[in-house]
This record gives structure tokens, sequence and C-alpha cells, in this order.
């Protein structure tokens, strides 16, 4: 019975060995993953205490062991918030014009182009732009609400995208039967369409400020530094949870790199907790998307 | 990734409402088309302010800004943007080469060969890379990835150091342009992965079963009816990478040595580029100092630019085959 | 070249749903044997058992023998890629590969199989299949333009020639005809009744009027009901099955009083 051949040793060999580079690649790709999280969870862990969570940097000396990173994680926060107060509005609406009231026409082609290219603008260049606008042109000060600016241009292009994604998801039937109701356009987008794509939309709001929360550059020209806790984040320089991990990595003592694993791994519980929010807010709904 | 729906046609529903006079829909649409706009002006202002803020510090300079190596603005007021762009781009096109071959795999392993499963969730593990903040994985890079290098850099220094990037003499190993180039590889290989997956994902699966069909292995079946299709969206995957790499900044700010010169021996600890300059200079620039900073920023938003303008007209064309070919 | 397939008790599973229940049947070579049957009965399921593209899909599975000239295809020792190299399959919707030209889409099974072939042996062997699949003298002159250009009915003789060019000795068609014109559905029709000389000829069709035109021998499959598994009701020469079935639901099925 020989009816049927076997394939020739050399196809099933190089069938296997790409079946073996392929995991290998993905193999590859984790190692970084599991190394990073590794290192600064059992470097940072040895700092992760109330002191660090309570306390600022004010007149700690570059040799102390103590200090912490309470200015840096309010400012973060205040930071996050209002550029999430400014580019969520903008981004919605823009999406809601891109969907509903764009129609192909020349201006929402240019708009959607143009958010994508706006996906690629360099974090720093977000950075100098508010810097050369608000701080040199305009004469403001080095503030929170700066470096909200900056990380707002970061967050909008994503927060459009997301929103625009959802909002198409939502079916035509439904814009049509309220339609039919004779509701008007406009009162059907706000009242049928945004809370229908409502759990979509929070969730890529939420991926994209656990995007820029971890942003240190665009901090850098627009906040500046500081050590001590300021919590009028329109008033004078304040300090970031990236930019404090940056200043502290950059300085040569232990005690100071000591500070920087815990605040890299702060920083990482901030980001993947608000990842991790948003998958389960996805999760939970995809179910009744997929009906 | 957006879908490509067409806008559905308000016509009826527009005229209807229009005639039960609502009062609340011109503010809206006029309100939602300013935010599209107001869009539009921010990506024209980031050109405008740039510039404008680069001038004075270019009319500054003693040097010529293209083609003079050092950064010495504050000083001598000597500044150009020749070594900077240099390491920009070098270190962008190594992470590129690292990581485009290692994100096909990983692109494939999800679309093609785990478990159905066990898919998702593993491609969200590949997601969480991109979630980790660039200064960690700088504060990684000093701390782990350069001294894990030292050892194979100095092999390969020894061994092939007649390949020009592995050449070089004195010290090897350490800040490096390689320990930044792999960060950046990392960093990048999430977005080009996330793409790839997507358009292997589309690939037809009528053309994956005529090749099943015709007695291919696994691996042929993707030669034939994936890899040809998913090329484009490949292509401008790597090149969204590209951009991203080029303006990633704090990782190599805290890796590159900040040196000024040109060189391919990327084993040698002289490294930097346009971004990590910025981050490392800004706190100490003078007024010249960050005018000078801002026109290299101008430099770099317009090359990342182009880079990613090309990147998605390569996209936009490949919906358009897509397209076609339904 | 052409050989019997014969099936006993065959289920196929998608999943936990069992599609097919207990199929045993002879297909004899050198004929055309047709499966006709509602939608959802099974037909094409079982038709992709017979060279193991059923298992392509996640989940599925097979249980039963499927004996190709006494060979059995589901042994443990017999690989799916050297089934499906030896029977050959056409698909619903003409599949041309949109990147490769006509010739290369011709080509594409015999770079796979055969390793290092010279120019004009393969030369050869792709102006015989067109011909073979009765194309030839339509595209001999645009050969190196993509195979995506041509109407839908060359489409799919490109296909029937790529199926061929690999020479294999059965050859599967899932509903060949259903997204063509009635003009190439002739066209295939014709040329069905000339490769039976040489193939193993199966098909899958919704027409009642193509399988009485084309077949030697028709199954009809059905099943109990939405969510049962398909069986195959009655077997036998077409030309009794259309005038005088033995069971009601195929009489019902094919006067057209269900499905």
């Amino acid at each position: 019975m020989t009816t049927i051949q076997h394939i020739s040793t050399g196809r099933r060999i190089k069938d296997r060995v790409v079946q073996g580079l392929v995991y290998l690649a993905f193999a590859l790709a984790v190692v970084p993953l599991i190394s990073v999280l590794w290192l600064v969870i059992s470097n940072g862990l040895e700092r992760f205490d109330l002191e660090f969570l309570t306390h600022s940097m004010n007149g700690i000396g570059a040799r102390d062991a103590h200090g912490g990173a309470y200015h840096a994680i309010i400012g973060t926060l205040e930071q996050v918030l209002l550029a999430s107060l400014i580019s969520v509005p903008i981004g919605l609406l823009t999406a809601i014009y891109l969907v509903e009231y764009g129609n192909g026409g020349r201006l929402s082609r240019s708009i959607s182009f143009f958010v994508d290219v706006m996906t690629g603008v360099p974090s720093v260049v977000a950075g100098l732009f508010v810097f050369a606008f608000w701080i040199l042109f305009l004469g403001f000060q080095f503030s929170g609400w700066a470096g909200a600016l900056a990380l707002s241009i970061l967050m909008m292009p994503t927060v459009v995208r997301s929103a625009e994604e959802m909002l198409r998801l939502v079916p035509g039937d439904l814009r049509e039967a309220s339609y039919a109701l004779g509701v008007p356009k406009w009162r059907t987008i706000v009242k049928v369409v945004l809370p229908t794509a409502f759990t979509g939309i929070v969730t890529g709001v939420m991926l994209a400020v656990a995007r820029v929360a971890g942003e240190t550059a665009p901090l850098l020209m627009t906040v500046f530094f500081t050590n001590s806790i300021n919590n009028d984040p329109f008033n004078g320089p304040q300090m970031g949870l990236p930019l404090f991990v940056f200043d502290q990595a950059a300085r040569p003592n232990d005690t100071a790199i000591d500070r920087a694993w815990t605040g890299a791994l702060t920083l990482i519980l901030i980001v993947m907790l608000l990842n991790l929010v948003a998958r389960l807010i996805a999760w939970w709904r995809s179910p009744a998307r997929g009906r | 990734m957006a879908t490509n729906v067409r806008t559905r046609d308000g016509g009826p529903a527009t005229s209807r409402s229009a005639s039960r006079r609502s009062r609340g829909e011109a503010p809206f649409r006029y309100l939602s088309t300013a935010a599209g706009v107001a869009l539009l002006a921010i990506m024209a202002a980031i050109a405008v302010f740039l510039i404008s803020e680069a001038i004075p510090a270019l009319q500054a300079n003693k040097a010529n800004f293209f083609t003079e190596l050092t950064w010495e603005p504050n000083s001598s007021r000597e500044f150009g943007i020749a070594a900077l762009a240099f390491g920009t781009v070098l270190s962008s096109l190594l992470a590129l080469v690292i990581a485009t071959p290692v994100a096909v795999g990983v692109a494939l392993f999800i679309s093609h060969y785990a478990p159905r499963r066990l898919a998702a969730p593993l491609g969200y593990l590949i997601d969480l890379l991109a979630a980790v903040p660039s200064v960690v994985y700088g504060l990684w890079g000093v701390a782990f990835l350069v001294p894990l290098l030292r050892t194979p850099s100095q092999w390969l220094n020894e061994n092939l150091g007649w390949f020009p990037l592995f050449a070089g003499e004195g010290i090897i190993g350490g800040k490096t342009m390689i320990a930044g180039a792999v960060v950046l590889a990392i960093m990048i290989l999430p977005i080009i992965a996330a793409i790839s997956r997507e358009v292997f994902l589309q690939a037809p699966k009528m053309n994956e079963e005529a090749a099943l069909a015709l007695g291919a292995t696994r691996w042929e079946m993707i030669r034939m009816a994936v890899l040809p299709f998913g090329r484009p969206g490949v292509i401008s995957a790597a090149m969204l990478g590209l951009g991203r790499a080029m303006g990633e900044t704090i990782a190599v700010a805290l890796i590159f040595p900040a040196t000024f010169d040109i060189t391919f021996q990327i084993l040698t600890p002289h490294a930097n580029s346009i971004a990590a300059n910025i981050a490392n200079g800004f706190g100490e620039a003078n007024d010249i100092g960050r005018g000078a900073l801002i026109a290299s920023g101008l430099v770099l938003f317009i090359i990342t630019l182009l880079v990613n303008m090309a990147a998605r007209f390569v996209i936009n064309r490949r919906k358009e085959y897509a397209r076609a070919g339904a | 070249m052409s050989k019997q397939i014969q099936v006993s008790g065959l289920d196929a599973y998608y999943g936990s749903h069992k599609a097919i229940e207990d199929v045993s049947m002879t297909i004899e070579p050198r004929s055309i044997t047709a499966f006709i049957g509602p939608s959802g009965c099974g037909k094409s399921t079982f038709l992709r058992t017979l060279n193991r593209m059923h298992e392509v899909i996640p989940g599925a599975r097979v249980e039963g023998k499927v004996l190709l000239d006494g060979e059995d295809l589901y042994a443990p020792t017999i690989e799916p890629v050297s089934v499906r190299r030896m029977i050959g399959m056409v698909f619903q919707r003409p599949n041309p590969f949109p990147t490769m030209s006509i010739y290369e889409n011709v080509a594409a099974g015999l770079r796979l199989n055969r390793g290092r072939i010279s120019r004009s042996e393969l030369d050869g062997i792709v102006e015989e299949s067109l011909k073979g699949a009765n194309l030839w003298n339509e595209v001999k002159d645009r050969l190196n333009k993509p195979g995506a250009g041509l109407s839908g009915g060359q489409q799919q003789r490109l296909c029937i020639a790529r199926a061929i060019a690999v020479q294999p000795e059965v050859l599967l068609m899932d509903e060949p005809c259903s997204a063509l014109d009635p003009i190439s559905t002739l066209a295939i029709e014709d040329l069905m009744a000339k490769l039976k000389d040489k193939y193993t000829i199966v098909i899958v069709t919704h027409n009642m009027q193509q399988a009485a035109r084309v077949s030697d021998r028709t199954a009809f499959f059905n099943l109990a009901a939405q969510g049962q598994p398909g069986k195959v009701i009655e077997m036998d020469e077409t030309s009794r099955m259309f005038t005088n079935p033995t069971q009601k639901a195929t009489e019902d099925y094919i006067t057209g009083r269900f499905g």
C-alpha cells in the first residue's frame, strides 16, 4: 500500500523550523516584559512604604535614604485629570463629527488623516510645542496645567480613534428607529448613540489615560521640576511620577536609584491598574456586542 | 483599528428634524465640526510655534545648523543637528531591524499558530509591553540590559570586528548605541506586532483553504496566502514603528551617553539622538539653548511627520486594494 | 490514476456539535458522484472530510474510516498534507491567489510538491492543465496577468486547472457553480464531463438539474431537525434517484416539496 506518499523531509523540516522560529519570536517578546516587571517589583518593593507614598523630597539631601513621591503622585493625578478634561470633549466631538456629520467630505477626510498623523507626534515635540506656545509666546510659567496641555495633545488622537470605532459599532437600525420616532439627529446622538457606545468609549479613554500617565518627556519642558508639594496645578512647577523616576534615576546615589525603582513600581501599578480596569470594562461588555 | 464603514447618510433624518425646527441641531453640528477643526489647528500650531520660537536661536547660531556636529548653544553659540539626526536615524533603523522579524513572528504566532483559546490572552500580553512607561524601560536598560550586553559586545568586537558596525577600539560595551536600539526595539515591537496581526487575520480564508487543499504545509500556506496579502500592512506597521522609535525620548535619554559624533561603531559608548538631547539638555539650557532645542524638535517633528504620512499612505493604499479584492 | 473511495461509519463534529452521523458509501472511480440535500444537511462538511479539510476548522474532528483504494486516510501515520495532495478541491467561490499571475496560480501546487522542476517541464504542465480546464485558448496570451482579472467563470476554471495540475486521484467540488452565471456554469459542467475520464469526481450541488445532468450517482443528505446531525437518506444511480426514489423524503425534496 504505497498510494499516499509522505511529504518530503525537506518540506517537513522547513515547516517545523518555521514553527520553532515563530514560537521563539513570541518567547523573545515576552522575556523583556517578565524581566522588566521582575526587576521593578523586586527592586521597587524595598522603598515601597508609607513614607514613600506620603512624603515629598522636600529637604531630602542627595545621599539621604528617606523621602518619597507624594508630590509627584499628586502632580501626575492632577495633570492626567486635566488632560482628560481637555482631550475627552474635543476627541469625542471630533469622533461624532467624523461618524455622524462628516459624510466622507474633504474636511472629514483631512481631519481623519491628521488624527492618524497626530498619533505619531513624538511626545517630546508635544512638550516643546506647549513650551514654545504657552510659556515662551504667551508668557505663562511652568505649571501642571501646561503639562496637561501637552498630555492632552497626545491623548486626543487615541480618544478620537477609539470613540470613532465605538460609534461606528452602534447599529444603524437604532439610529433609524430613533429618527422614525421624530427625534432630531443631535438628540439621537446624545440620547441613543452615545449611551450605547458609552462603555466602549470609557475603555478607550482609560487606555489613553494609561498611555499618557507614563509620559515623561513632555513634562520636562512644561511642568519642570520641584521637590516639594504643590497642590495647585495652575501655579508654579509641579512634579509628575514619571518625571520623579527620571530625575532620581539620573542621580548617581544608590538611595536615589532605590527611589527611582519604587517610583517605577508605583507608576506601573497605576498604569496597569488603569489598563486592567479598561480591559475588564471591555470584556464585561463584549458578550453584549457578540449577540 | 478603525473600520472603514462609510458614514451613514443622515439625509432624511436631517430634513425631518429641520422641519421640526430642533433648536439644538445647528449648535451641536457646529460644535462637533469645531472640535475637528481644532485638531487641525493644533497640528498647524505645532509647526508654526516651533518655527517661530526656533528662529532667534537659529539666527544666533555661529555654525551651520545642518552640518555642525557639536551642540554648544549655551556657551559658544555653535550648534548643529548632524550628529543628533544621524544618531536618531541609526538607532531607529537598528531598532527596526531587530524588532520587525520578531514582531512578524509574534503576529503569526497569535494569528496562525497559537491555540485559538490562548490567542487573545497571549496577544494581550504583548500589548502589555506597550503599557510599560518609557522611563521604566530606561531604568531597566541601564540597570539590566547595559551590563547584560557587555560580554556579547566584546565577543562581537573581538571576533567580527572587521564588520564596520562591530568595529572600535578602547571601551567596548556600556551605554552604547546597540543598548539603546534594543530598548527601542522592545518598545516598538507591540505596535508592529499588533498591526501585522490584524492584517494577517484579514488574509482571505478562502485563499488559505485553497493553499491547504493543494497540499501545502502550514508554513507554505502562510507563504502563499498570508504573507503576500499582509506585506503592505507589515511595511506600514514597520514605518509607524520607525516613527515611534525616532520620537522615543526618555528611555534613550537615560541610556545614551550624550556624545556628539558620527560613528557606525554601535558597540562603543558613542550615541545620542535628537529626542535624548532635548530631554538631557533642557534643564540647563538658557534662552538660546532652549531655542536651539526647539529647532532640533522641529527637525524631529518634520522627520516623524514624513515617516508617518508615508506609512499612512501605504495603509490607505492597502485598504483600497483589499476592498477591490473583496 | 483515479481511485475508489470507501467511507464507513463516519461522524463529523464541530466542537461538541455532531454535524454528520454514520455516513457509509462507496464512490466509484472515473465517475461523477453528486451530493444533494437542503442547506445545513452536512453535505459540504462530508465532502471536506474526504480530503481532511474538515479538521482545518478549530475544534472540528472526525470519527470513522475513509479508505482510498483500501488505504485509510485517517490512519495515524498519514499526514493531512499528503492526503490533500492526492485529493484536489474546488471551492464554492473561485479563489485564485490574488497576488499571483495566471501561470503562477496553476504552478502553485507543483512548486510545493515537486521541489525543483525545470522551466520547460513546468510550462508543459501549466499548458496541459489549462487545456484540461478548457481555459487555455482564453488565457494563453496573458499568462503573466493576475488571475483576479479573469471573469468569475474563468477564475473557477483556473482553480480547476490549479487543482488538476498536481495530478490528483480525486477531485472534490463544493458547489463550484453557485457563484457563476448560466453560461459559465455550462462551461464547468462540460468540463466535468470531460474530466471524469481521468478522475474520480465528487460534487456538492444545490441545483438538482445540475446533479441530474452531470452525475452518474447521487447521494441525498438530510437531517431530522435543525441541530440534529445530517445523514445519507438514499444513494443510487442518478437516473433511478430522479425517476424512482425509494424514500419518501428524497421524492419530496426532488419534486420541490421542501428544501
